[in-house]
């Protein structure tokens, strides 16, 4: 560059995506910084079930599939990283989990998937169809409504606002510079490279560029000639009060915290623009739970938590390069939480080198591209 | 007034619920029944009354030949109720409220929904929290909750009773325990002396006030009977072999139970959780709801009346209750503006009356700062044991308010949802970033705003595009 | 302790706390009957251990929990206290028999 360029990465967006790739980058020797928003802000993050999790994941997609494992890999060292430089223990555990089903259709059709995902032949995940007696061995307050669930020896979960406050601490502790309250307005690239990124608390320049942003990179995507196909889908959580530990695995809806409280997810639904809660999800979601832990229904919920998930058409990651603009990234996601390993160590680095590699390409935007016809 | 005596009895829609049969809640009961509407009263308590004419109904009290007299407001209010044509449920717990004004509750562990056209929300005030070391120790407990027990139980705490802190309960319930023959042992007074110089400008009003003279007559009973120690600008509380020491700057006192308060704040946590807008009171030190001058909220169909919309004491709230049921009369075509507005003329100048003087209260009672913000060592969150060391050490990493706070640190994910915390951290935060609470900002609050079982959110009704949400395929 | 003001309709009732059998008045919330019987401490928290005691009375704070009849983490001060009640202290983080 001909000029003094005070930051050579800089990325937008506070999430655990955010964070954990301001961490990669510090760590690869970026001078970084983290641009951030106010107190009330959308935040998947703060809303997030903070599974680690790798069965059903691009059950159609081998390279997700392949990319997720290697996070869930990963994933211990990311952890006894933020243990040696911040003093927190993030509770990582990934003794295997489950998806409970209620019918034997929903069974067949688990089972049906991930059989089908076996005949690809590669990156296979493994898995076993647990019958209810093995299920209530390993998690004896099982409801007698549980037909039968799927267990992964991979997946695992996170103290998740111990990790966002962790991956705070840490990237602190690499020199990355932390500016909140910095919504961006606008993102100028620089002739002979680099871009200035405008916000109501100044100007700021940078070598490199990612966005991390959530839906908030719908807008900014295309201020470097990138496209951000994203919609936000809700999500909402009960919390119970704490509890002396009983679920020792993780159930893709159903979690006990390290702490006691026992996490109930995990609904979906589309074209909702608030992250408002809703009594009639809730209801759905409780007796759901009931149904498979019973004693569950005894159990006060202390708060309800809702949040808007960063989806992309397929639901997979968007990792891109700016083509236009050389040095600008996307990366949005909304397993946030089980990537955040991959996202430190391995997406950093490529973008600290200036470009991402094979091992992500296919996980561009131009797949959603179809073709004009001939 | 019909008596409830189950969720069963509840219907499914209602014209207008009124939350909360403290004074605001009883008066616009007592002013909306009679038009032909159904009227739904709901209170979380055995009876009505909320906390200022608290257990009207079976006090104790009413047997002693002085404290009884406490009642007589509260028993007119009773008695207009008990003649119009209203339903009134007790402990029923209101958990949820939402702009479509849908309502569950709960009461006896099962919950139901209904729904309603207009609500008056009615939740009255709790007690400051006042942030000092060893304010969480066992015997320590608030002096309202003192009262409390008295109105309700004909408790009264004996030994060495300390009171601590600010404001016109504290001087109250003195005077009552002296009546009853148990004065408190010591009162340390907070009331910071500066602030006799900002309430200055409000004498005339508070002069013609009948709080003055009920409030004098109050000091002189409590002076003559119980040692004062005024200008108390700090304390602290410890254990001293199972019984508690309190200490101040130039003296200590052992005590058998500490009673603390420095004034009240809106209990706004339902109408937060529907939605409606806050704004921060500087001259009260404290978020209140945005309220028109007839009580409606931010959202539509929503009123707030009474000290939840905005301390102003009992008289005020009946007033405000009045007023916001003539509104939702209105609102729902059972009377014209004209009626509205004739009606409301009385209650208006009521108001008023009951406001004069309160400036002059909020500003001589104002607490001081440092009993804003909870120091380095002392607890800002009770529930999740949060000091205030730890809430300024996460403002300088990037919390800029109380919602991050909420993120790192849990403090306001306990069953108290911030009701005991939420000022402390919004104050502490402010005073760590040099900044105001007006900018910081409350603590967002979401349904359900009291703790429920699973069991009873279970039980709630789902669309079925809900249940799609939540239904795998 | 408390003193309670003479009340010609007080009607007694029998119930346990930790174990040691208790008299209290019909219609006192739990958390008045406590502290009547001298008690100021009712819980442990489930974070630290410290003892706990009730402080606002009026349903808040969330600090006068006990366990009821078995049922844990009940607010004693908007529970009605009733003949044979079997109430405890609430020690930490609730148990559940799985």
């Amino acid at each position: 560059m001909g000029r003094d360029i005070p930051y050579q990465a800089a990325v937008i967006g506070g999430g655990i995506v955010g964070l954990s790739l301001a961490r990669g980058l510090a760590a690869q020797g970026l001078a970084t910084c983290l641009m951030d928003e106010g107190d009330v802000a959308l935040r998947a993050s703060r809303g997030n079930f903070a599974l680690v999790w790798v069965q059903s994941k691009g059950l159609d997609m081998p390279v997700y599939r392949a990319w997720t494992q290697r996070a869930a890999a990963l994933w211990p060292g990311l952890a006894a990283a933020l243990r040696s430089e911040t003093g927190l223990d993030v509770a990582l555990r990934q003794p295997g989990g489950y998806s409970l089903c209620l019918s034997e259709p929903e069974l067949e059709r688990r089972r049906a998937a991930l059989q089908a995902q076996d005949r690809q032949g590669c990156a296979t995940i493994p898995w076993q169809v647990h019958e209810p007696a093995a299920i209530a061995r390993a998690m004896p307050a099982v409801g007698r409504d549980v037909v039968g669930g799927i267990f992964c020896p991979l997946d695992g979960d996170v103290n998740s606002l111990r990790l966002f406050r962790a991956l705070h601490a840490s990237i602190a502790e690499h020199g990355v510079t932390y500016l909140p309250e910095s919504p961006v307005h606008a993102i100028v690239p620089l002739t002979g490279g680099g871009f200035r990124i405008r916000t109501p608390r100044g100007e700021f320049e940078t070598e490199r560029l990612v966005l991390a942003a959530g839906l908030g990179n719908v807008a900014l995507a295309p201020m470097v000639g990138l496209s951000a196909p994203l919609r936000a889908q809700r999500g909402q959580i009960m919390v119970t009060e704490r509890v002396v530990s009983f679920l020792h695995h993780p159930v893709s809806t159903i979690r006990q915290t390290d702490e006691g409280g026992v996490m109930i997810g995990d609904s979906k639904e589309e074209h909702v623009v608030d992250d408002r809660t809703g009594l009639g999800v809730l209801a759905a979601q409780a007796r759901r739970a009931i149904r498979m832990f019973p004693l569950l229904g005894g159990l006060n919920v202390v708060r309800s938590w809702a949040a808007l998930r960063v989806m992309s058409p397929d639901g997979l990651p968007i990792y891109d390069g700016s083509a236009e603009v050389p040095g600008a990234f996307l990366v949005t996601c909304h397993s946030g939480v089980t990537l955040a390993s991959a996202h430190a160590e391995l997406l950093a680095p490529m973008i600290a080198r200036g470009a991402l590699e094979s091992d992500v390409s296919d996980f561009t935007a131009a797949r959603f591209n179809v073709p004009a016809a001939a | 007034m019909m008596r409830l005596a189950s969720l069963a009895d509840l219907r499914d829609r209602y014209d207008i619920v009124i939350v909360g049969a403290g004074p605001a809640g009883m008066a616009a009961a007592a002013e909306a029944g009679g038009h032909g509407l159904s009227v739904l009263l709901l209170d979380e308590n055995g009876g009505f009354g909320g906390q200022a004419f608290r257990a009207v109904e079976h006090s104790p009290l009413r047997a002693h030949p002085l404290l009884g007299a406490s009642f007589a407001r509260g028993d007119r209010l009773a008695a207009a109720l008990g003649s119009v044509d209203i339903e009134f449920l007790s402990e029923a717990t209101v958990w949820h409220l939402d702009p479509t004004l849908t309502i569950a509750l709960s009461r006896q562990g099962h919950a139901r929904g209904l729904t309603t056209r207009r609500v008056i929300v009615a939740t009255g005030a709790l007690e400051r929290p006042m942030p000092v070391p060893g304010w969480t120790l066992p015997g320590v407990m608030t002096v309202g909750g003192a009262q409390t027990l008295l109105k309700a139980q004909g408790l009264l705490p004996h030994g060495r009773v300390v009171l601590a802190g600010s404001g016109p309960l504290l001087w109250l319930y003195a005077a009552q325990c002296v009546t009853a023959g148990m004065p408190p042992s010591l009162v340390l007074d907070t009331t910071r002396r500066a602030n006799w110089i900002a309430a200055l400008g409000h004498l005339p009003a508070f002069l013609a006030s009948p709080y003055l003279a009920k409030g004098l007559a109050l000091l002189l009973r409590v002076r003559r009977a119980v040692r004062i120690v005024s200008g108390v600008d700090a304390l602290a509380i410890n254990e001293l072999g199972g019984a508690l020491c309190v200490s101040w700057p130039g003296g200590e006192a052992a005590a058998d139970h500490v009673l603390l308060h420095q004034g009240v704040v809106p209990h706004s946590n339902l109408v937060q959780a529907a939605g409606c807008a806050v704004r921060w009171r500087a001259d009260q030190a404290c978020f209140a709801p945005v309220t028109s001058d007839w009580g409606d909220s931010s959202i539509p169909g929503i009123g707030i009346a009474g000290d939840g919309a905005g301390i102003a004491g009992a008289e005020a709230a009946e007033a405000d209750g009045r007023i916001a049921a003539l509104a939702a009369l209105y609102a729902l075509g059972a009377i014209d503006a004209s009626a509205r507005d004739t009606r409301s003329i009385p209650h208006r100048r009521a108001r008023a009356r009951a406001h004069a003087g309160r400036a002059f209260l909020d500003a001589m009672y104002l607490p001081a700062p440092s009993f804003r913000t909870a120091a380095a060592d002392v607890i800002a969150c009770r529930c999740e044991e949060v000091s205030g060391a730890v809430v300024r050490a996460v403002a300088a990493k990037g919390a800029m308010g109380p919602n991050q706070a909420k993120a790192f640190l849990r403090c306001g994910m306990g069953p108290c949802q911030g009701r005991l915390c939420g000022l402390t951290v919004v104050e502490t935060l402010a005073a760590a970033r040099g900044t105001t609470p007006a900018e910081i900002g409350p603590l967002r609050i979401r349904n359900p705003i009291k703790p429920v079982s699973l069991a009873e959110i279970a039980s709630m009704a789902s669309t079925e595009a809900e249940l799609a949400a939540v239904e795998r395929q | 302790m408390f003193r309670r003001l003479h009340d010609p309709h007080a009607r007694l009732v029998l119930f346990t706390f930790e174990g040691q059998p208790a008299h209290g008045v019909e219609g006192d919330s739990v958390a008045a009957a406590i502290l009547a019987l001298g008690h100021s401490h009712c819980r442990e928290s489930a974070i630290s251990g410290a003892a706990r005691g009730p402080y606002c009375l009026m349903g808040v704070c969330f600090e006068c929990l006990v366990s009821i009849d078995d049922v844990a983490n009940r607010q004693s001060c908007m529970v009605r206290l009733r003949e044979g009640m079997v109430i405890t202290r609430q020690r930490g983080q609730r148990e559940v028999t799985t």
